[in-house]
């Protein structure tokens, strides 16, 4: 534990020294901000009631998908362009310390970026009266989310030295797991495959559980398919570390 | 403190390091020499468990740096070739940061690292961003950080490589001093470093161990060594090398320089140490001639590196 944590508090302070978490979460906030009140109609006179389902939580998937790689992308390509891994590795800590403690490091500043559009659940809770629930799951979906995409960057990250490379591969893969679950993708396989096929395909995907979890329904299945999908690309992670020092 | 057994390392279908043992005692600083791409850092990054070996096995203190590597890698100190830092910490900051890793904290962190910054001369730039120190400071402060926890065993991959001669000097006696109670390996292409801090060197050929010994045997090995450097005045150079070749044991004379009165050149004898410099001692005397000079050379190591190094590689060229 006491390993992780000072990987992580010198992760996250080469993060905000870096300036790229400043960057990221002013980012994150006014492009979510902007889209929300551009694109959604977040003052439509005719909505049935104030809601973040649609106005607000429609939005960080898309973003996510290519901010979050941008945060983890340095995670290990850098440690191996530098040459610091071999310090890091020759250090007597466990591989899997430095890991998770990089992985929650770089899960933190998108945390903070996400908390920063709180203003949002002020003005609905002002203008109506809003299902906190929704609100919630909103959070807890979009959180889980950015986990994810984070954790297939690291893994990706584990196996280049090339930071642009490794931004490339993982945004691609983000926007193919989303791109999976969306509705005329989805349409298509079913054409293709059939239903049952169709659905088990979405199902690996970040999106079905992003937009079930916004709707405030926080099951534990979708817990467990984060859970996983996490540990599995950690796991890789080490795997790619194993791979590139033999 | 340190023993390698049959460490080899395959990289594809290259082989690196191949079937490579030595061991290093406490108290024993040990050079490792070769050409560029012989297998020198490759070797090190196995013992320092950075590198899964191949083959073969490294134990430090009696622990298996596989079997049990975070508690090997307690008790060593790595300096890696190319001094790789976090470039946007201060100097102070990163060997915090180190002496974290390495399980110190509060009081004891704090007095780690100015002992660190003391030891390697770093306390003018104690403050300043890694990223704008020359490269001298960037060595030494990796340097630090390798000496941090007080290590028994150090392992540094070309320890002066980018610093100015006196920097070089200070690392040297630092390496040296440090060798008296610790176990230390250490690479350099500088010949006159295993010399100058050395007890024992090891050259290493192709992956290979090609030679093993203090810096006086290796010397040793050199054609040169044994060979009687003479300067002779009294009597015409050519009498004077005739009185030479004619001694016992001597098997050539070369001379340099020839002059009215003297000789200048060198008695190569049939087998090393047959006291042959004293019978040169006792010919002058006998004869009257002035001895300006006698001098048994101890032959040069970069000799002995050449020819092992030179004679495999045309080796490997011609199988």
């Amino acid at each position: 534990m006491r390993n992780i944590w000072i990987v992580f508090k010198r992760e996250l302070k080469e993060q905000f020294n870096s300036m790229l978490a400043y960057v990221f979460i002013v980012i994150f906030v006014l492009l979510s901000m902007a889209l929300t009140f551009w694109f959604r109609n977040f003052f439509d006179p005719n909505a049935q009631d104030a809601s973040l389902e649609f106005t607000y939580f429609m939005w960080p998937a898309w973003l996510l998908m290519f901010l979050a790689p941008a945060v983890g992308m340095r995670l290990w390509s850098e440690e191996y362009r530098t040459g610091t891994i071999e310090l890091l590795l020759t250090m007597p800590v466990a591989a899997w310390h430095a890991i998770v403690g990089k992985f929650f490091a770089g899960l933190a500043v998108i945390g903070v970026a996400i908390a920063c559009s709180f203003p949002i659940v002020i003005t609905v809770a002002y203008l109506g009266d809003p299902d906190n629930g929704t609100i919630w799951g909103g959070y807890i979906a979009t959180f889980c989310y950015a986990a994810a995409c984070l954790a297939i960057t690291c893994a990706v990250s584990a196996f280049t030295r090339s930071v642009v490379a490794c931004l490339i591969v993982s945004v691609t893969l983000c926007f193919m797991l989303l791109l999976i679950a969306v509705p005329p993708v989805q349409d298509y396989f079913t054409d293709v495959f059939g239903g049952g096929v169709s659905e088990a395909i979405s199902s690996f995907s970040m999106f079905s559980h992003y937009n079930e979890m916004k709707r405030g329904v926080v099951s534990f299945p979708n817990l467990v398919f984060y859970v996983s999908l996490v540990s599995f690309c950690l796991f890789l992670t080490s795997v790619g570390i194993r791979a590139k020092r033999s | 403190m340190i023993e390698v057994k049959s460490l080899s390392k395959r990289f594809g279908s290259k082989l690196a390091v191949d079937d490579v043992s030595f061991k290093v005692g406490r108290g024993e600083v040990l050079g490792f020499l070769g050409p560029n791409g012989a297998g020198k850092s490759t070797t090190m990054r196995m013992v320092t468990g950075f590198l899964p070996p191949s083959a073969g096995s490294v134990t430090i203190d009696g622990i298996d740096v596989i079997a049990q590597p975070i508690a090997a890698k307690k008790r060593i100190g790595y300096l890696p070739e190319s001094a790789p830092l976090y470039a946007d910490m201060s100097v102070s900051s990163f060997l915090a940061f180190i002496a974290e890793l390495r399980g110190m904290s509060g009081r004891e962190n704090a007095a780690a690292v100015d002992r660190a910054l003391d030891i390697c001369f770093l306390d003018p730039v104690r403050n300043q961003s890694i990223d704008t120190l020359s490269k001298g400071y960037r060595h030494r402060t990796c340097l630090a950080q390798s000496i941090l926890h007080d290590p028994d065993v150090l392992i540094l991959d070309e320890p002066t490589d980018g610093l100015d001669p006196n920097q070089k000097q200070e690392v040297r006696n630092l390496i040296r001093r440090m060798g008296e109670e610790k176990a230390i390996i250490f690479s350099t292409h500088i010949l006159e470093e295993v010399e100058a801090a050395c007890t024992r060197a090891i050259i290493i050929d192709q992956g290979k161990v090609v030679a093993d010994g203090s810096p006086a045997e290796l010397k040793a090995k050199s054609k040169l060594a044994g060979v009687i450097t003479v300067r002779i005045n009294g009597l015409a150079g050519s009498g004077i090398r005739a009185a030479l070749a004619a001694l016992a044991g001597v098997s050539e004379v070369k001379e340099s320089a020839t002059g009215e009165l003297s000789f200048y050149g060198q008695v190569v004898p049939r087998k090393a140490d047959t006291g042959l410099s004293e019978a040169i001692f006792n010919l002058c005397k006998d004869k009257n001639l002035v001895l300006e000079e006698l001098r048994v050379e101890e032959g040069r190591l970069d000799d002995v590196f050449r020819e092992i190094t030179i004679a495999d590689t045309k080796l490997a060229k011609s199988a």
